[in-house]
């Protein structure tokens, strides 16, 4: 792929003033990306993109704090990177962007539910509309728009937002269905007492690994996290639905206006919590009020950094 | 057996100290009536309010949460309650999709002479409340650990 030669060499090029620049490689199935941190001229050789570069790497950015770094992005990561120059969480001196169109990455739920255990599948490729995947007992065809992420089936900001060197013609925005959108109505739809059992017994499932939060980019609080303080102690170690029902809460709204909706959270869970829906619907609400989506201005302030005396678009509620 | 048993609801009530708090003293100096579901607690300002003490008390059996502040101009603070209502306002948002009703959460505006508007304030959340009926939470989480069971007859002022 050209595009990938000329990403590689522009790394090498910016490489020495980079303490490292953050990637992808092979993980440890074809079906698998993991995080790559190139140092050297090797490492950038090892550098994959395509279907498999599932997770975000703006995600490690605040981790590099004080330190000047680089990092590849598909255009979902790079509004993680401009949601974090926005909050002056990362320095745009210190960060030097590269980004390459993205047709989309696999969810690798999906593809279990094709093909049973991914462990054994040993190899993977995407060409056009099918993805190929080889498992012991043969080769399966599967369509893209069956085993795509949600989020990629109706991205709108499939080339980098921010970008220092980018290589490939920009792609033009997905226009397929919003699965997301339509689980978010289906969960609107249902009645209220009915709602609040559903989530009780999906997040029964949770095992409070935190890997949501780990997960997640505009998650900066890290070590001083209210979920493992004792002081405030917002949360017991008990392992009750409702102290892993209020981590979701702590989770969602601390996200109010800055969550970029990458689906990092949901897609890093190990017991698939649909919790996704939570943020696009607190999302919706930030849209809805003070017209701002996250992570595409970076001139843009937070909503919920700034007020106004008068608000458009708040009723007072009179009484 | 207390005349309020089986009537009464447990209602939060966020009240800012320099405003809301001393209307509800208004109020109570004044003599006017009001229901006796709400337990107060003061706060040095509504920007004081995380959204999330919303949602503890609400995922903790509260059958209603009211929050009350300052006038948007009026605060003590100068811009307290201005970041209050943006915050408050998508929390209201976002309550349905966990399958809590808007209505079990409302925040006004009462200033430590108005009295009278804190009865009304009061006195219609209340009501609010009361035809919302007790909350689901309870029922789907069990009561809270360290609190008594607020079922049936033990609901009422001990």
């Amino acid at each position: 792929m050209q595009s990938l030669e000329d990403i590689k060499a522009k790394i090498k090029d910016a490489l020495p003033g980079l303490d490292c620049v953050i990637g992808w490689e092979r993980g440890w199935s074809p079906l698998h990306g993991t995080p790559l941190f190139m140092r050297s001229p090797e490492d950038v050789d090892r550098l994959t993109w395509g279907p498999f570069n599932v997770g975000n790497p703006a995600t490690y950015l605040t981790g590099f704090k004080g330190k000047k770094v680089g990092v590849v992005v598909k255009g979902c990561d790079s509004r993680s990177v401009v949601q974090l120059l926005q909050e002056k969480l990362v320095k745009r001196e210190d960060v030097v962007v590269f980004g390459m169109p993205c047709e989309g990455v696999v969810d690798l739920t999906k593809v279990a539910r094709k093909v049973g255990d991914i462990a054994l599948v040993n190899a993977a490729v995407r060409a056009g509309g099918t993805l190929s995947v080889t498992t012991p007992e043969g080769m399966v065809e599967i369509p893209w728009e069956e085993v795509a992420a949600d989020k990629c089936l109706s991205c709108q900001y499939p080339n980098a937002l921010v970008s220092d060197h980018f290589a490939g013609e920009p792609l033009p925005p997905a226009m397929g269905r919003d699965p997301a959108a339509e689980q978010l109505a289906a969960l609107e739809a249902m009645a209220p007492a009915e709602l609040f059992a559903h989530w009780a017994k999906v997040m029964e499932r949770c095992i409070r690994c935190y890997a949501c939060r780990n997960a997640c980019p505009m998650c900066v609080c890290r070590d001083h996290c209210i979920a493992q303080t004792r002081d405030p102690h917002w949360l017991t170690q008990e392992d009750s639905t409702r102290e892993k029902l209020m981590f979701q809460m702590i989770h969602a709204l601390h996200l109010a206006g800055r969550c970029t909706e990458c689906g990092e959270c949901q897609r890093s869970c190990p017991v698939d919590i649909p919790i996704l829906a939570l943020r696009r619907k607190l999302n919706a609400v930030v849209k809805d009020l003070f017209d701002y989506q996250a992570g595409v201005d970076p001139q843009a302030v937070p909503p919920l950094f700034t007020f106004q005396v008068e608000e458009a678009k708040i009723n007072e509620r009179g009484w | 057996m207390p005349v309020l048993a089986g009537k009464e609801l447990r209602i939060v009530g966020f009240l800012c100290n320099w405003c809301s708090y001393g209307g509800a003293d208004t109020a109570g100096v004044g003599r006017f009536t009001q229901p006796t579901d709400l337990r107060i607690i003061r706060v040095p300002c509504s920007g004081r309010i995380d959204p999330l003490f919303i949602v503890k008390a609400l995922l903790g059996g509260a059958d209603g949460v009211l929050v009350s502040g300052c006038h948007p101009r009026d605060c003590h603070y100068a811009s307290g309650n201005f970041y209050a209502r943006r915050r408050l306002e998508v929390l209201k948002g976002m309550l349905p999709i966990l399958g809590i009703e808007p209505g079990r959460f409302e925040y006004t505006w009462v200033s430590a002479s108005e009295g009278q508007r804190w009865q009304h304030v009061v006195t219609t959340f209340t009501n609010q409340i009361h035809a919302l009926g007790p909350t689901p939470v309870k029922d789907v989480l069990g009561a809270c650990q360290g609190l008594p069971s607020l079922k049936g007859g033990d609901r009422a002022v001990a």
